[in-house]
Formats: structure tokens, sequence, C-alpha cells
């Protein structure tokens, strides 16, 4: 099942997520991208139903650059995430979206934040956040090991730490993985982990 | 017979989120291992395995190759246990450089390709060039997600050559749409990976290509009851498709694995009058 964490460091987030497309007892593809380039300064790593998954962080993604083009001036994270929410809000009494999503994101005044976005609109401003069946694991190693202040690397290598506990304990783990990062240069791919590289 | 279910009973406690109300998350209750409430135990694991296995009766494949995209299928048409085809043409040409396969409903997949390629041919109108792999599966994949829920049964692969090169993408009836190099749809996919996986070179020729594509159709028609009849592969190269060949699986089988004479070791001899 699909696994989505996150978390923040001094001025800087990140998310990261596994690269499976699952159908049934198949997999399809284990290269994958569910962390999508929301603007330059955001990141949306979303799991839940394919379908679903691409077409609401693409019409999040269109969204808010309508947004800029209109107003000169990108959104906040915040009020990004606002919107996310209020959108699947909306949705959730007529034809719910299944989509849960970190949203992570790096503003001037604001620094680095992590949202906490679930499939039936609740919305949380969060240090650390996770998804999926890999959250059983990956919540409890971040709560350990979390602090505030941490540098690229330390989180990195709780990140890994995340990754390692998922790949021993979860009885169907994925593969592959894929890190990106949040911060004043920007949003970009960070790195992946690859056990299984495509045959 | 009382079954003895007492070592099935989680000793857990119960994690207090309060009642099974429907906003919670399905995680957070108990886990605990439910007995199925029936007597019928062999039919709940028939049903529990019909429920995992891959549910569209065919196979179909495409890969990505150095000389462009092998597009392969079986042509059985099954309802239930009955085989009602074993003629279908399950690659549908879209147009003369794209390619789609079909697995689900043979309805919808025909209706659909149909549409799709009144719309490639409106965009190529409309823009003057013609349209891409990409644009052609997202414009069927934003299709199919606008009936979500309602029933359609379509698990395609779009197939094609454009500008960018070799294209394949493979859509289904949830909406989904995934970029790739290898893709296998339908009840015997899981099979047509075996063969496919193990056999596959990027650095392949035409010939070597089109007897992996053919082999694997053939050993997915072996195993998966619903998928037979006759294997057809299909070359898009950079000059559009060509079928290459339409095998019948019952002859692939003894062409693959001939029949050699025994000699049997007792022969029966006439009863003496």
């Amino acid at each position: 099942m699909e696994c989505v964490f996150g978390l923040v460091g001094n001025g800087f987030a990140i998310v990261a997520a596994d690269t499976s497309a699952v159908h049934s007892i198949l997999l399809h593809k284990n290269k994958e991208d569910k962390i999508m380039v929301l603007d330059s300064h955001k990141l949306v790593a979303a799991s839940g139903e394919p379908g679903d998954r691409v077409q609401f962080t693409e019409y999040v993604q269109k969204n808010v650059s309508l947004y800029q083009f209109r107003n000169g001036l990108p959104l906040t994270t915040a009020a990004a995430a606002n919107f996310t929410r209020g959108e699947l809000a909306t949705a959730l009494r007529k034809n719910p979206y299944s989509v849960n999503i970190l949203m992570a994101g790096y503003d001037k005044e604001a620094g680095a934040s992590l949202y906490y976005i679930d499939y039936i609109a609740t919305l949380h401003k969060v240090d650390k956040g996770a998804f999926g069946y890999g959250s059983y694991f990956s919540l409890s190693t971040m709560d350990r090991h979390y602090r505030s202040d941490m540098s690229v690397e330390e989180a990195i290598e709780l990140v890994d730490k995340c990754i390692l506990e998922i790949r021993s304990r979860l009885v169907i783990a994925p593969p592959n993985f894929v890190i990106k990062i949040v911060d004043k240069d920007g949003a970009r791919e960070y790195d992946w982990r690859i056990t299984t590289a495509d045959a | 017979m009382k079954l003895d279910t007492s070592g099935l009973e989680t000793t857990m406690p119960v994690i207090g989120f309060g009642s099974n109300s429907e906003m919670l998350d399905g995680f957070s209750s108990v886990p605990s291992f439910d007995l199925p409430r029936t007597t019928d135990f062999d039919g709940f694991q028939k049903k529990a395995v019909e429920m995992v296995k891959p549910a569209k009766g065919t196979t179909t494949l495409a890969f990505i190759f150095k000389e462009g995209v092998m597009v392969a299928a079986d042509s059985r048409a099954s309802m239930g246990g009955y085989i009602s085809s074993q003629s279908v043409k399950k690659i549908i040409e879209i147009n003369p450089y794209m390619l789609g396969t079909m697995a689900g409903g043979a309805a919808d997949c025909q209706f659909w390709h149909r549409n799709l390629g009144i719309k490639c041919r409106l965009h190529e109108l409309a823009n003057k060039r013609r349209i891409s792999v990409s644009g052609a599966s997202k414009l069927l994949a934003n299709m199919l997600y606008s009936y979500r829920g309602m029933g359609l049964s379509v698990g395609t692969m779009i197939a094609g050559w454009d500008e960018t090169g070799p294209g394949l993408y493979y859509v289904d009836n949830e909406g989904g749409r995934l970029k790739g190099d290898r893709f296998s749809v339908g009840s015997g996919s899981p099979y047509a990976y075996g063969v496919l996986d193990s056999g596959y070179k990027f650095d392949m020729s035409v010939e070597e290509a089109s007897e992996l594509a053919r082999r694997s159709i053939y050993h997915a028609t072996f195993r998966d009851g619903a998928s037979g009849g006759v294997a057809s592969v299909y070359h898009v190269g950079p000059q559009g498709w060509t079928k290459l060949s339409g095998d019948d699986v019952g002859e692939l089988h003894y062409h693959y694995y001939p029949v050699t004479p025994v000699t049997a070791e007792h022969v029966m001899e006439e009863a003496a009058e």
C-alpha cells in the first residue's frame, strides 16, 4: 500500500513517497513519481486511488498557477493548503476524492511548513506526518528521533531510518522510494532509494 | 462440527478510538482476523481468489524496445465459463500510427477507442499537426475519469510513435494513467509478465521482440482459461504500425513443444485364438 511521509527541518521540508503503481496483486510500475512540484516552492505528495490522485493534484496545481497569473503573486503554502482542503470538503458529500495529501512548502515569512490533508478534508499544520500502512512504522520512528532544528543530513538519516523500517516490517513493502525537498532555493527532487531497478 | 476459533481471538487491547463510526479511517480499528460469516468456506475461498485475480478476461501486452513498440493480444471473449468467440480483434487501430489494446468490456473499449480516434483527428485538423501519444492517452484518461463509478470496464494501453519517439501509456476505467516501457493487462497478465520480464532486453531486433511477445501471449493462454484463440502481434515503428503475425495458440503449442514419438515398451498382442 502507498507510503507517504514527511517532516520539517531547519529552513526546509522533506517529503518521501513510495513509487509503486499497484493494481490488486500486480505491480504495474515501480518508478511512479507521486510527489508533484506544485510551484517553485511547494511540493504535494499524494496517495490514493490512481485516477483521483493525478486528477485532483493537477487540478490544484493549475488553480494555483492561475492565481499567480491573475494576481502576479504566488500563493503562500497555508493558502494553497486551505484551498486544497476547501476543494476536498466541497466534493466530500457529493463525489469525494480518495486522496491523502502532504503539502510541503517554503515561504519567506513563514519559513518551511508541512500540511497534513486527508481524504475527508482534515487539515493540520504539522512538523511530521505520514499516510498509508507505512505510517504505522514511520510515525513512531519520526516521533522518537525528530528535533525541530534538524539539518538536511540529519533529516535524510531519519527518512532512511523510516524507509528501512517500512522495508523490513511491512509485509508488502514497496521496493522504491523518492525523496523531494523544498527550501529557500525551491522545490526539487533530492534522491531515490531503489532496491528493485526496472528489469 | 463447531469450529474451535479460540486460537484466532486477539489479546490486543482495544485502542480507545471509540465506536466504529463512518468518519474514522478503517485502519484505526483493532486489527483482528475476521472469520467469514458463511457455512460454505470453499465457496468463500473461491470468491476471495476471484476478487484478487485481475478481472478482465483477456491477455494483452505491449513493450517499448530499440525499434519501437511491440503490441500483442489474444482473441478470446468469454462470458463466465462460456467462450463466446475465439476471433475478437483486441488490438484497435486508432489511426495509422497509434494502436489501442482492449481488455474489459468489449463494447466499452471499442466505443471509447473509436471516440479517441475521432478526437485525435479533430486535434490534427485544428492544430495542423498530429497529436502526441501522451496527449491522446490523457484525452482518454480524462474521459474515463469523468465516468468513474458508473461501471465502465476498460483496461487499455495506448501505443504509438510521435515526435518524441515511441510512447506507451496504460489507461484504465478508474482514471489511472501510467507512462511506462512494459505493460500487460488482463486476467492472463501475471503469466505474460513472467515470460516478458525474464526475456526482455532493450536491444532486440524486431524478430526477437515479436517472438517474445508471441511467446508471452502463448504462455498466458496456456495457463489462463479466459485467454486463447489467436495471438496477434503488431509492431509500431516510425512509419506507423504493421501487423506482424496472427497465430492460433493451439498450433503454437505444438510448434514450441512438438510431440516426440515414444516407442512403447510393451505392445499388446492379439489374444491367441
